[in-house]
């Protein structure tokens, strides 16, 4: 076969790939592919739950990491729907300032719905 | 009276032959393909990339084991699948030859999978109505999966074809040389003829104008020119292969091959 893929790159399989004179150290080229932006996932595991967390990764825009989250968090079809955001877009809260923050929630008792009597035979609560 | 059976029993034997000689063909396709998807995994271009390919490359596998073990129950030689995928030489495998060339970078690899996917979708959604219960459930299941391939190409096709000028002249290069083994994947013969006119399997010739159609749309949009050849190379449904096939096959079957009926 003459038109067989050559000189393409260095990863190939059997002998049609040039071997010798392929660069080792890694291009800036390659090195700006690694540079794709970081995406968080969210997956709703079924209809009426909220979506959570899954994970993180990357792709080069938010098309491609649905796509890509399809294919890392939903291949056992952990999903009906999928929500990207870049990572950099998500504001939150500091470690620093988890006292200042979560504390003082801790003796608010009345603020937990516990204080009414549930007649007999109320189910799903 | 006899007479009689023993002319319908031998006619549904070769009618089960030829069945079975087009559902190889579909299977040969989906297994050569697999095992040349799979010359990415640690290797492609990203992580996520990586984990997209393997999973085109175990539909495509999924595929090819349905097929295969429908093509050893219609043979009634007692083969299975990995009878079929494992102990079978080069002359005896009907892939086309697409399937079968060699790796090659992202862009080729993208370009065949945009030629491919487009193909299979069209075969498998007219396959869903074969006069076949199995074949139609087969496609049925398939044409999802392929659907995704499909889609997988494009957005590569897109981002590629009109990304920088190395992915342009990259993926450019890909259709150029996938171009001349895409033809073959529209010929029709006796064989799917005569199947095609029972509703058995789809003639391959009427797949011609929805595939291209939505290539070159594609390509189009990608702003890459639309490939020219003269050349087309053809054979694979008669066993005639290119070299590589040769390579992908021991490499396939090596483990297989050495240790016979090794139990994993």
């Amino acid at each position: 076969m003459s038109d067989e893929p050559r000189d393409l790159n260095a990863e190939g399989g059997h002998g049609a790939v040039p071997m010798t004179g392929v660069p080792t150290e890694q291009s800036p080229a390659q090195a700006s592919r690694r540079e794709w932006p970081l995406w968080e996932v969210f997956v709703r595991a079924k209809r009426g739950l909220s979506h959570v967390h899954a994970g993180s990764l990357h792709a080069p825009d938010a098309e491609m990491a649905v796509r890509n989250a399809r294919d890392i968090y939903t291949r056992r079809q952990e999903g009906v729907s999928i929500w990207v955001a870049r990572a950099e877009e998500i504001t939150a809260s500091s470690p620093d300032e988890k006292d200042a923050f979560f504390d003082p929630a801790g003796d608010k008792i009345y603020r937990h719905p516990t204080f009414y009597a549930v007649p007999e035979g109320v189910q799903h609560l | 009276m006899t007479e009689l059976s023993a002319s319908s029993g031998h006619r549904s034997d070769s009618a089960h032959a030829d069945k079975s000689s087009y559902v190889l063909r579909l299977a040969d396709d989906a297994l050569v393909y697999a095992q040349r998807l799979g010359g990415w995994i640690a290797s492609a271009p990203q992580l996520e990339e990586d984990v997209a390919l393997g999973n085109i490359a175990l539909d495509q596998l999924g595929q090819a084991r349905s097929l295969l073990t429908y093509a050893g129950e219609l043979e009634g030689r007692g083969r299975d699948e990995d009878a079929l995928a494992y102990f079978r030489d080069e002359r005896d495998f009907v892939n086309a030859q697409i399937f079968e060339l060699e790796r090659g970078d992202f862009g080729f690899t993208v370009a065949r999978m945009l030629v491919i996917a487009s193909y299979q979708l069209e075969l498998y959604s007219r396959l869903r109505a074969s006069t076949d219960e199995t074949l139609a459930a087969i496609a049925a299941k398939a044409v999802k999966e392929v659907d995704y391939h499909r889609d997988h190409a494009t957005q590569w096709a897109l981002r590629l074809g009109d990304g920088t000028d190395e992915s342009h002249r990259r993926l450019q290069q890909g259709l150029d040389l996938v171009w001349p083994y895409v033809a073959e994947l529209f010929e029709s013969d006796e064989l799917v003829a005569a199947l095609s006119a029972r509703g058995v399997a789809v003639d391959p010739a009427a797949l011609e104008e929805p595939v291209l159609s939505y290539v070159a749309a594609t390509m189009a949009e990608a702003t890459l020119d639309a490939p020219e050849t003269s050349v087309r190379h053809t054979g694979g449904r008669r066993g005639i292969h290119t070299e590589q096939l040769g390579y992908l096959l021991a490499e396939m079957q090596h483990v297989a091959r050495s240790h016979p009926g090794a139990q994993w």
